[in-house]
């Protein structure tokens, strides 16, 4: 008969041998080319070999820097309604943007301006948009990219269905869609990732994770390690990026749509940046941050970084800079002089899009409307 | 000419739209193998391929929004959501995005969608079965809603709802699903979507339904015609937009009117109805309005659910109050 110490170990032995098997495992990589400072970790990819795509790449930037400190200002002013500044983010609206085709579509959020500016949205439809204006979204540009989101991450299944259509119509076609951290808290974000993946749609979702829903800091959204690892239960591929470097962004999402287009299904893209600015011209971040919270975040500016790579390159001179901010300037000021100039659109528009045709009864409510407004 | 059911009308229709445009696209839950719950969408899978017909994931809320995806890109979906209990998650989709697309982009981005969903009660169905939402939808500007009450205006109606460039919640009375045939010509015409359709001419009293309370109340102007009452019954068919006209014009002969409906009383589009006659027709009432609806309770399981819904006694019951109002 064994002894008492040999039952036990016998049966810590048993208990060891039934280790539960390990069904499934993941991993979430990391990538990043500029360090913080502008230098290259590794080397870059091809689009960023040449200066050309680099340069264009911080214009973008810059336009969408300069766009948003004009529309806070004028907002500030009395002549622009409530904005989100996208300070800081500019790598991740850029960065997917041209990474993008322009037979793509894009599904934004409402702090992708650089992106919305890169693809063709005017500075002008901006400003008209964000001032209250329902032709801002009446895109000249890129007709079949949907205007931007405010009921956070309800985009998310309009992308299922861009897709889907690519993929019935057999088009070599991606839809981009873009939402923030707070998004990934939402069914909506969930079920499309499920539905992208089952269907294998050509579909990239991008998080422009800046850590603030508001006033919600991303520690209280998720306890994931990363919201990359939300692909994994979609069963489609997740990756994390430095958000605040825009070669990382651009290569990234580049690799998405090369493989969403080629057959290979959606991805999700975590770019990690930082909201820097107000959640809108309507809050004040002090109540539930500190500056001494912020600040560390501005030694990853996104502009700043690649500027510094550009320069440590010899690609870009003091001179350089100077064309660029006044053309830049330049540029937005005569956006806002054609904005301010746009009458309203009249009344009657109210009634004119609700349907196609304007229902009988509508119409009475319309001629109702008109009259009251002659008085 | 075979008779067919209503949800066979509702099958006829959708394979008459599929066949006669490619953008036309049937999806929901066990819409494709299974045919739908109730057989709406029997056969399409096989005559028309999975790339046409599509079984979704679970996600009522994710079937509203990719149909919105869909439509913007030019295809026409017609998502089935199985019962109108889980039609509740797609509101967010059918209020925020697929009603007002047109809107916001000035036209740039339309939806030319219909979710379509068996409504109402009477079929013992367990919890959360035999909702009768339509109001909630009425209200939502940009939408269209339609509740047709027979095989033919089924079939009809539901070709104009796929064919109308603006999205449409098509409620298809489950009690009604095989309670007639009717004889239905496959060709084609629609029906229009502004228009109420008298059931029934009549000159003293006008009773004013839809979907699967038509029934009870042309039972009712039955039974009223063998007491001497002439009865006139409207189906509204098509609440948004509310055909008033048609409504007022009954109204105007008849002096008299009595609203049914299924779904609770308080909110329900009989008091909108109830609010047009009085703001354009009060001059020709002869009498108060009566509305006979759902009592404002959850809607009982099957075991009291005949307690609930409108009957044919109680229609009479408001009927010859109106009558005999001097």
């Amino acid at each position: 008969m064994p002894s008492a110490e040999k039952i036990v170990e016998l049966a810590l032995l048993a208990e060891a041998a039934h280790e539960p098997d390990v069904v499934a495992r993941f991993e979430i990589h990391y990538s990043r080319f500029l360090d913080p400072k502008g230098n290259a970790l590794r080397p870059l990819p091809d689009f960023a070999v040449e200066p050309a795509e680099l340069v264009a790449l911080y214009r973008g930037m810059v336009l969408a820097r300069t766009f948003d400190a004009k529309a806070v200002a004028l907002q500030r002013t009395g002549r622009l309604g409530t904005f989100p500044s996208a300070l800081g983010q500019e790598a991740v609206a850029v960065g997917i943007a041209a990474a993008m085709r322009k037979e793509d579509v894009f599904l934004p959020a409402f702090r992708e301006h650089g992106a919305q500016l890169w693809r063709g949205v005017s500075l002008v439809e901006l400003f008209l948009f964000w001032g209250g204006d329902e032709r801002g979204s009446d895109f000249a540009g890129p007709r079949e990219d949907f205007p931007i989101c405010v009921p956070v991450g309800t985009h998310a299944p309009h992308a299922v269905g861009v897709a889907l259509a690519f993929k019935l119509r057999r088009e070599k076609r991606v839809a981009v869609c873009a939402f923030g951290d707070g998004a990934t808290s939402k069914g909506d974000v969930a079920e499309a990732l499920n539905i992208a993946g089952v269907w294998r749609l050509p579909l990239v979702f991008v998080i422009n994770n800046n850590r603030w829903a508001i006033s919600i800091p991303l520690a209280q959204q998720t306890a994931a390690e990363t919201l990359a690892q939300k692909a994994v239960a979609a069963g489609i591929e997740g990756e994390q990026v430095d958000g605040n470097d825009v070669v990382a962004v651009r290569e990234a999402v580049g690799r998405a749509v090369v493989k969403a287009q080629g057959g290979g299904g959606p991805t999700l893209i975590e770019a990690l940046t930082y909201r820097l600015s107000d959640h809108t011209t309507a809050d004040d971040a002090r109540r539930y941050r500190s500056d001494a919270d912020v600040s560390p975040h501005w030694a990853e500016d996104p502009i700043t970084r690649l500027r510094n790579h550009l320069v440590g390159r010899g690609i870009w001179a003091k001179a350089d800079e100077e064309a660029l901010l006044s053309e830049v300037a330049a540029a937005v000021d005569k956006a806002v002089e054609t904005y301010l100039a746009i009458p309203p659109q009249s009344a009657e528009t109210i009634f004119d899009f609700t349907y196609e045709t304007v229902p009988k009864d509508l119409a009475e409510q319309r001629r109702a409307a008109l009259a009251s407004e002659r008085e | 000419m075979p008779e067919i059911s209503l949800v066979q009308a509702v099958n006829l229709a959708l394979a008459r739209a599929m066949a006669e445009d490619g953008a036309v696209l049937v999806l929901g839950e066990d819409v494709a193998a299974e045919g739908g719950v109730f057989r709406a969408t029997d056969g399409l899978l096989q005559r028309f391929g999975p790339d046409r017909v599509l079984d979704t994931p679970l996600a009522e809320n994710a079937i509203a929004g990719l149909s919105v995806g869909l439509a913007a890109q030019g295809f026409r979906p017609v998502a089935e959501i199985q019962f109108t209990g889980f039609i509740y998650p797609a509101i967010d989709q059918l209020v925020n995005h697929a009603s007002r697309l047109r809107t916001r982009t000035r036209g740039r981005l339309t939806c030319p969608m219909v979710v379509r969903s068996p409504a109402g009660g009477g079929i013992r169905a367990i919890e959360h079965h035999s909702e009768s939402p339509e109001a909630m939808f009425a209200h939502i500007p940009g939408l269209r809603v339609v509740m047709p009450s027979s095989p033919g205006r089924a079939y009809g109606l539901l070709l104009a709802a796929i064919r109308d460039p603006d999205p449409v919640v098509f409620l298809e009375p489950t009690r009604l699903y095989r309670a007639a045939r009717e004889e239905i010509e496959d060709d084609g015409a629609a029906l229009p979507l502004d228009r109420c359709f008298v059931l029934r001419e009549g000159t003293d009293i006008t009773l004013v339904t839809w979907g699967a309370m038509t029934r009870e109340t042309l039972g009712a102007a039955d039974t009223l015609a063998a007491e001497g009452v002439s009865a006139e019954v409207i189906d509204i068919a098509t609440l948004k937009p509310l055909d008033a006209d048609s409504l007022l014009e009954s109204v105007a002969k008849t002096g008299r009117c009595v609203i049914i409906h299924e779904a609770p009383l308080t909110g329900g589009f009989g008091a909108e109805i109830a609010a047009r006659v009085a703001e354009r027709g009060l001059v020709s009432l002869l009498a108060p309005i009566e509305r006979v609806a759902g009592w404002d309770t959850v809607m009982p399981l099957p075991r009291l659910e005949q307690h609930y819904l409108p009957s044919e006694a109680r229609i009479l019951e408001a009927a010859r109050r109106v009558l005999a109002y001097q």
